[in-house]
């Protein structure tokens, strides 16, 4: 018989699994099966109502916004920390973190604060017709701020680990800074950000408590989808919020799926045969 | 191209690494930069091609001051210890690299063609499409060789080329590029802190120590004439024997040792295991066996002499000699440094 180099190995096997099953299966098998109990036209009608689809819109739309601006300032903070050594550079390191740590609810009330009219962004804002609070752009803001941290958090390691040499190897061929990043740093760079983008993403989909302070929560307008699942819910129509629940569910699904699929053949080059 | 160094100087914070360094390499030479760690060889060379730029002091290239030409335009090809491929490009890929990003428009076809004959050049043939990932450490930093001398360096630069491989991949691709060199012409600067290495592969070796030249000769000058006791130990085994000068000659205890002595004195007599013959009985060094380590084509005797100081040297396979023998030791060839 083969003996494992860990002891126990079944045993853990059998936890973990048991674990992912009761945590993470079970729910969300049972909200499937919750929206499932709903005949195919019922569930369509509710899905494809124009209220439902206009929060899609707004949600998808914010978050492609907020993934979009994360991953442009995301690359370049994680790129500050690890090239640069400047004073305030490990306070900055950990405030990076803060999203993940700070209840989202405070979050959303500080933005709202920030942002209203009378605020300190808002007041400044307002002279120039724009407004946050309340609009589909006070979502984004909600949903950058939740989201930062995975851009940073994934890319920052392997920044960290890339070896000098590749760049000095690359100016002594002659390519210039914009040659090396794009050709030599960038491509190494894109497993990692694409696992940063995907996380990211999903959590400005599903993200709940620091947008419903700032949103303004208008139907048709400014409304979340993980908002109008809630209010179903608290409608009791506990079939109509599970299905609305699970197109955000397929959705970060499909997402997940095909963003590994990119991660894979980014990373074929590490495959040996 | 003739590179020229002249007066040199780096320091890294507070860490003096280069200091004060001439040189002069002939268009066409391949010379070794020779020295222990922290000498300042890795520093000299990274210098030269300009990813490191000297605090003091020039550097020619040919006629052109290159001091501060930025390493993209000096027209160097580097090759570093750990072969830095990327990774997410082929073999082919990494070659033609520098003919993508240069200045000069290559066409595809001519560029497809260029990296076919580095290839051939590098023995790699078919491996085109390979990832580095996916070959040999040897084959690696032959891809590295031929990514550095796809853009017709003026000048080949190699950091430590084989200090990560093996020994018999290693000997194998010092014939090889010997052979590279001597097919191409081109002037080339390694680094190494193997002196088997340097003298195996230079034209010229230049040993440095403490971020200064120490000596610098051809492999023949430094081994036979070398300058300092620094060299004579650097450059291999060496058995040290404190000695006293009187009236022109050596004595170590009460016996002479021929030797060039110059003023009188205590002095120390560097010996190559070589060096030293032993005999069973008769005149010379009164010395007694430690231990005999045997070895394919000879056996090194471990032993001490009067005073107590510890000698090695080698004796021919089928000697008889035993851990605890007394014999004597005739010295064929020493040098004298003071001490």
């Amino acid at each position: 018989m083969k003996r494992n180099v860990l002891p126990g190995l079944p045993l853990s096997l059998g936890i973990t699994l048991f674990y992912v099953g009761l945590i993470v299966v079970l729910p969300l098998a049972a909200l499937v099966f919750k929206a499932a109990s709903l005949g195919p036209s019922e569930y369509w009608a509710i899905v494809s109502s124009p209220r439902a689809v206009a929060s899609y819109r707004v949600t998808v739309l914010s978050a492609l916004v907020a993934t979009a601006f994360n991953l442009v300032f995301g690359l370049a903070l994680a790129w500050v920390l690890v090239r640069y050594r400047f004073p305030g550079r490990r306070i900055v390191d950990a405030i990076v973190d803060l999203p993940f740590a700070l209840p989202t609810a405070v979050a959303g009330i500080a933005l709202t604060t920030l942002f209203a009219s009378n605020g300190w962004f808002g007041s400044l804002l307002a002279p120039l017709g724009i407004k946050v609070a309340y609009t589909p752009l006070g979502i984004m803001v909600a949903m950058c701020f939740t989201s930062l941290p995975f851009i940073v958090r994934t890319v920052q390691p392997v920044l960290e680990d890339l070896d000098p040499a590749l760049e000095e190897a690359a100016q002594s061929l002659g390519g210039s800074d914009r040659t090396i990043f794009l050709r030599v740093i960038l491509p190494l760079l894109m497993p990692a950000l694409l696992a940063g983008l995907s996380l990211s993403f999903a959590r400005s989909l599903g993200e709940f408590g620091a947008i419903i302070f700032i949103a303004g929560n208008q139907p048709m307008e400014t409304e979340i989808t993980a908002l109008l699942a809630f209010i179903r819910l608290e409608e009791y129509d506990y079939q109509a919020a599970a299905a609305i629940a699970s197109v955000l569910l397929i959705t970060a699904f499909l997402m997940l799926a095909a963003t590994n699929l990119l991660q894979a053949r980014a990373l074929r080059y590490t495959a040996r045969s | 191209m003739k590179i020229r160094l002249d007066q040199v100087v780096k320091t890294f914070d507070t860490f003096r690494a280069v200091r004060g360094v001439s040189l002069d390499i002939e268009s066409g030479q391949l010379v070794a930069l020779l020295g222990p760690s922290g000498s300042g060889k890795t520093t000299i060379l990274r210098m030269v091609a300009g990813l490191e730029y000297a605090d003091g002091g020039h550097i020619y290239f040919g006629d052109q001051d290159a001091t501060d030409i930025p390493v993209r335009d000096r027209g160097v090809g580097f090759v570093f210890q750990h072969y830095a491929l990327f990774p997410h490009m082929t073999v082919g890929e990494n070659i033609a690299f520098g003919m993508k990003v240069s200045k000069t428009r290559r066409s595809k076809p001519e560029i497809a063609a260029r990296v076919q004959e580095l290839l051939r050049l590098v023995r790699l043939e078919g491996l085109g499409d390979r990832f580095p990932a996916q070959i040999s450490g040897g084959q690696r930093q032959r891809v590295a060789l031929a990514r550095a001398l796809a853009v017709d360096p003026k000048v080949l630069l190699l950091d430590e080329p084989f200090g990560a491989l093996d020994a018999n991949v290693r000997r194998d691709l010092r014939r090889w590029l010997r052979e590279i060199h001597d097919e191409l012409g081109i002037t080339t600067l390694f680094v190494t802190h193997d002196q088997e290495e340097a003298l195996d592969l230079a034209d010229r070796v230049v040993i440095l120590d403490q971020g200064r030249i120490v000596q610098e000769g051809t492999p023949a000058e430094v081994c036979r004439e070398p300058n300092s006791a620094f060299v004579m130990r650097f450059l291999g085994d060496a058995n040290r024997l404190s000695a006293n000068v009187r009236g022109g000659q050596a004595f170590v205890g009460e016996t002479a040792i021929e030797a060039e002595a110059s003023s009188d004195g205590p002095a120390e007599i560097y010996l190559r295991p070589g060096d030293i013959e032993w005999q069973p009985a008769g005149e010379g060094l009164a010395a007694s066996v430690v231990r005999v380590l045997d070895r394919p084509g000879s056996r090194r005797v471990l032993a001490t002499v009067e005073g107590g100081a510890a000698l090695e040297f080698d004796v021919p396979p089928e000697t008889d000699v035993r851990a605890g023998q007394e014999g004597r030791l005739t010295i064929k060839r020493a040098r004298l440094y003071p001490a």
